[in-house]
């Protein structure tokens, strides 16, 4: 009999086992949602899966009253494009400056302890600073999150840069390599894969401090419409936003892993 | 080729003597093989060859002139592992070298210059038995490939001076025949300075040109640190050899 840890599903078993506990979280949902509608119909917390289509198709397909808008595509631009601006200032401004702290011991020495202390004040803290100083509009909402999350690059993009072995410096400089070239032939192809790795892993802070700069001050988005609704206990709405926030990051990981394997095919086996 | 003096070097890390008093000439072309015990103080030799070591007293002469302290083309260095580029594939890594000496704000050969490079890496890609990995990365490769190319590396840029620290110490002993048969041929063909260091005594006889021991001279057994390694045989071997017969 073989050891547990070497026994390997098939193709197939691991899809099913992967799909599995999905089925079991839709179905206990549905079970709680029936048991609880049937002693009381009025009930809000669990809403019956219908009554999911129903605001969907309302959100989605028909124009608002008031607005005239489809809501749910409203929130959704609204909301991507502050997340993709952020990510890619904070994806710029990390491999620019960790590159920059990696490669050069001066920058290394005047940046490091700063970016270190800087990022350890929380972002939500600062929040109420951003919006006095920058205003209730869009600048705030991205700078909150690429005050929250660009350190955490920086500092990542820079370990990774001073882990390159000091013996691949020596050989390209014995090549010829100036400094400059050191860094664009030698250090930043090596970091790209990570900045996607790091990108990655930062991708739920990103959204918890959207949702959060939202909540507090806009009139769209995915967390706007969140709290909005929250007075009405609308959980008819909320649980398929949360649902679709959810959808939207697993599917930026899957693009971002999916490039990386693309875009890096050397880096898969170091 | 170089000619490489060195005077009285002296190599210190704190209380500990690591090099003591070395006196060398080393001719153009001389292919210098180097042994001695582990901890010895032969790769701190080379890495003051190379310039990211600075002796602590005395001086190294290039061709009489000052070394500079820092990594330059004329001197090439093949490590014992890592100076390849993952990022690279194979034949990448050997056009770097010419890619960086020619351009140097973008570090990439376009067009005409580009496929002579190209065609100066395909040749010596095919003299080292590498032409058929030519587009695979580094980890693809097994040891003795790498160090291969490794080597090659260095040798597309015609430093004046090689450096190998113990090149072929990892690999099996079944191929470092094909490799010296390589390094050889490398040698006499770009008519470089080269200093090698092994482990192996029998490999360090048959590739030399000039065999360096270092050992202590002195010993105090109870301040192992107060003294330092120096050359203590210095033996002329194979002189028939071209570069230096011509
Ligand atoms: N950066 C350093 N700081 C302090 N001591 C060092 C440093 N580099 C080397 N040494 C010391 O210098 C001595 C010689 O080291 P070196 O690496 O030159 O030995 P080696 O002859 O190459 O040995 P091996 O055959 O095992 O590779 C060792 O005792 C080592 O501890
Ligand atoms: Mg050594």
């Amino acid at each position: 009999m073989p050891r547990l840890v070497n026994l390997h599903p098939s193709r197939g078993t691991g899809l099913l086992l992967g799909l599995l506990p999905f089925v079991i979280l839709v179905f206990a949902y549905v079970l709680g949602s029936n048991a609880r509608l049937a002693e009381n119909p009025d009930d809000k917390l669990l809403p019956a899966p219908s009554s999911f289509v129903e605001t969907i198709n309302k959100y989605a397909f028909e124009e608002d009253r008031r607005s005239g808008q489809r809501l749910w595509w409203v929130d959704t631009g609204a909301s991507l494009k502050r997340l993709l601006v952020a990510l890619t200032l904070s994806a710029a401004l990390g491999l620019a400056l960790g590159l920059a702290i990696g490669a050069i011991p001066y920058v290394r020495s005047l940046l490091l302890p700063f970016v270190a202390a800087f990022g350890m004040i929380p972002p939500l803290a600062i929040l109420p600073i951003l919006f006095i100083v920058l205003g209730l509009g869009e600048t705030a909402k991205v700078a909150l999150i690429v005050i929250g999350i660009t350190p955490i690059v920086v500092r990542d993009i820079a370990l990774r840069a001073s882990e390159i072995p000091s013996e691949q410096l020596i050989k390209a400089q014995t090549l010829g390599a100036s400094s400059w070239l050191l860094a664009v032939r030698v250090l930043l192809p090596q970091l790209l894969p990570r900045l996607i790795d790091t990108i990655r892993l930062n991708l739920g802070c990103a959204w918890l401090f959207l949702i959060a700069a939202e909540a507090i001050a806009s009139t769209e988005g995915l967390g706007y419409r969140i709290f909005l609704v929250r007075r009405y206990m609308a959980m008819d709405v909320i649980l398929p936003y949360v649902a679709w926030i959810t959808a939207l990051a697993f599917f930026m990981d899957y693009a971002l892993r999916r490039a990386r394997r693309a875009l890096f095919p050397w880096a898969e086996s170091v | 080729m170089a000619e490489v003096k060195i005077r009285r070097l002296w190599k210190e890390y704190g209380a500990q003597v690591v090099l003591e008093n070395l006196n060398l000439t080393i001719a153009d072309g001389e292919f210098v093989t180097i042994v001695g015990a582990s901890g010895c103080g032969k790769t701190t030799f080379l890495k003051m060859l190379l310039g990211v070591e600075k002796p602590t007293r005395g001086e190294i002469l290039l061709d009489g002139q000052p070394l500079v302290y820092e990594p330059a083309p004329d001197r090439g260095i093949v490590f014992q592992r890592y100076s390849l580029f993952p990022h690279l594939t194979v034949t990448e890594n050997l056009l770097l070298g010419l890619e960086l000496a020619h351009s140097r704000v973008l570090g990439r050969l376009f067009g005409r210059a580009r496929r002579q490079a190209l065609e100066r890496a395909r040749a010596l890609l095919e003299e080292i038995g590498l032409y058929t990995a030519r587009d695979k990365y580094p980890s693809q490769l097994s040891g003795g490939m790498q160090q291969r190319l490794s080597i090659a590396q260095s040798v597309i840029c015609q430093p004046k001076i090689l450096l190998l620290d113990e090149p072929f110490g990892a690999l099996d002993p079944g191929i470092t025949a094909d490799m010296h048969e390589i390094i050889l041929r490398l040698w006499e063909a770009n008519r470089m300075t080269v200093f090698m260091v092994t482990h192996d005594v029998k490999e360090s006889f048959q590739l030399g040109t000039r065999l360096l021991v270092f050992d202590k001279k002195r010993h105090d057994p109870q301040a192992p640190e107060a003294y330092g390694a120096t050359v203590t045989y210095d033996i002329p071997l194979n002189r028939n050899r071209y570069p230096i017969a011509a």
